[in-house]
């Protein structure tokens, strides 16, 4: 079967204020399976955000290809939804407006788009919510719009970006139990950019490592054979889940002295 | 403090300084008045003048003039700013060229240009208005363009992401972050408009609240001035108490309305 994002030895690089180029990520590769979700873990700046923007079509690789469902990605990627890290929601539209906003962009009729959306905003429990600001949410509510904002528009790929990074622990347990019944629902091939390997590994149906910047590469690559449906707080307790997060940590571990060794040399 | 409190002590604020004015320019201090009535006038003399005016009915047709010059002023040049800020900020070569113009002309005091408009435009109300446009656009013009400017990364991102073209782009995320920015500066376009009135006025007329005042000072009526000044006062509060209404209304999305204003 074709995979749903296919990246093979993808460099990716900045150009620098003061000239040269700043070699973010190299020899990148990485297949994810449609419905398959995959996370990909590293120290902070490695370039994980990197790699999935050039997923998205955001930014293009320097070297090497990034193939959607068999074709050669050229621009942005039309399949994908993408949850950043940052507040994405429009300020100035309510949370339904912000929702019914990608479907009365591709043309469906008004009423229809705020009908969905109100369904979508249900599903995320924010179904008494429609009419606040974004700025009259918390932090996990906006989450919660901003997850509903792009799967209203049915995407075949799922990009996060630490999506729930900056919320408390609790309310990012309770969103990543509502991401997988989400998902469950619907299998999307989802790419889940975190530096928490704990989220990763619960969530997950494969955890990527990526080695500490510049020129960051995958470095491992771990199949989560865990059973399904998951609660993330109980899954924490499961001794594979130990053994698994040992494991990877032992890999991971190094690649953070490395990373901060980089960070405060720099 | 409590409201009461606050209003009592405002209107204190009024009773004294009132109260000075009336007591020294009618009362001599050891033998002579402090404040001669013919520079300073009286405060009773200025309540006189300004209930003849309302009276008499005469001051409502300059109101009426000075209100409509800066309407025409804020609305001519908020068009020309929204308009100009859009087209450099979507084009920054173009802003790259006219950088130093801009600069210039904005840091131009606009007062000088006043006589070379009524040179053009006559001493009607249209030399008024394009004094106002002269300041009211910049101010929109600078606010638009930053706006634009300072939409976030990631909400432009996120727009591309949901699928919206230029078009969309522009409609749903540039638009409404220029005009944050430009509400945002609303008191101060508005308090503008009405300066570029009055002062062109003040320069060259034959109505509106500005030639009020400058007849009363060639004719050294001090108390006209003052009255003239009080009325304008009164004018501008009301005026800002509209614009903070229609502000309130038109940013129901911002966190803290308050933090707005300039």
């Amino acid at each position: 079967m074709v995979p749903a994002v296919e990246l093979s030895d993808v460099d990716i690089a900045f150009r620098l204020v003061g000239g040269g180029e700043y070699r973010a990520v190299t020899g990148a590769n990485l297949k994810v399976a449609d419905g398959e979700f995959v996370s990909i873990v590293g120290p902070t700046g490695c370039g994980k955000s990197t790699l999935l923007n050039a997923t998205a079509g955001l930014i293009s690789p320097v070297a090497g290809g990034v193939s959607i469902y068999g074709s050669a990605l050229d621009g942005l990627n039309r399949r994908a939804g993408y949850l950043f890290q940052a507040d994405a929601l429009f300020p100035w539209k309510t949370a339904i407006e912000n929702v019914a906003i990608g479907p009365e962009t591709a043309g469906v009729p008004r009423q229809k788009a705020r009908a969905d959306a109100l369904q979508w905003l249900s599903r995320v429990g924010l179904g008494a919510f429609g009419d606040r600001y974004p700025h009259m949410l918390s932090g996990g509510q906006r989450k919660r719009v901003g997850l509903a904002q792009v799967l209203i528009r049915d995407p075949k790929i799922l990009l996060m970006d630490e999506p729930f990074g900056p919320l408390d622990a609790q309310t990012r347990q309770i969103m990543g139990n509502l991401l997988l019944d989400l998902w469950s629902a619907d299998r999307k091939a989802v790419l889940f950019v975190t530096h928490d390997l704990e989220e990763a590994i619960a969530l997950s149906d494969r955890v990527v490592i990526m080695s500490a910047g510049p020129a960051a590469r995958i470095i491992g690559d771990w199949t989560v054979a865990l059973q399904r449906p998951r609660d993330i707080g109980e899954i924490k307790l499961d001794a594979a889940f130990h053994a698994l997060h040992r494991e990877i940590w032992q890999m991971l571990k190094a690649e953070v002295v490395k990373g901060y060794a980089q960070a405060g040399a720099a | 403090m409590s409201r009461l409190t606050l209003l009592s002590l405002q209107v204190l604020v009024t009773v004294v300084s009132i109260g000075a004015w009336y007591v020294l320019t009618t009362y001599p201090v050891f033998g002579h008045i402090l404040l001669p009535p013919f520079f300073f006038s009286t405060p009773v003399d200025v309540v006189k003048q300004i209930v003849a005016w309302f009276v008499s009915g005469v001051i409502w047709k300059h109101l009426w003039v000075t209100l409509w010059e800066s309407i025409l002023a804020f609305v001519i040049g908020s068009i020309g700013g929204v308009l100009v800020g859009f087209w450099f900020a979507r084009q920054p070569r173009t802003a790259a060229v006219f950088d130093p113009y801009v600069k210039m002309a904005n840091a131009l005091p606009r007062v000088v240009l006043a006589p070379i408009f009524t040179l053009w435009l006559g001493l009607g109300i249209w030399s008024k208005v394009a004094l106002g446009v002269t300041l009211v656009f910049f101010i929109v013009f600078f606010n638009v363009y930053q706006g634009i400017k300072e939409v976030s990364t990631t909400v432009l991102a996120n727009a591309r992401m949901l699928g919206m073209n230029e078009g969309q782009l522009m409609r749903h995320v540039y638009w409404p972050s220029a005009l944050s920015w430009m509400f945002s500066s609303l008191h101060t376009s508005v308090g503008f408009a009405v300066v570029g009135a009055v002062v062109g006025e003040y320069l060259g007329s034959a109505a509106g609240l500005g030639y009020l005042i400058q007849q009363a000072e060639g004719v050294f009526d001090v108390g006209g001035v003052f009255a003239g000044m009080f009325v304008l006062a009164a004018f501008v509060i009301v005026i800002d108490a509209l614009v903070s209404v229609i502000e309130k209304r038109l940013l129901v999305w911002r966190p803290a309305p308050a933090d707005a204003r300039p």
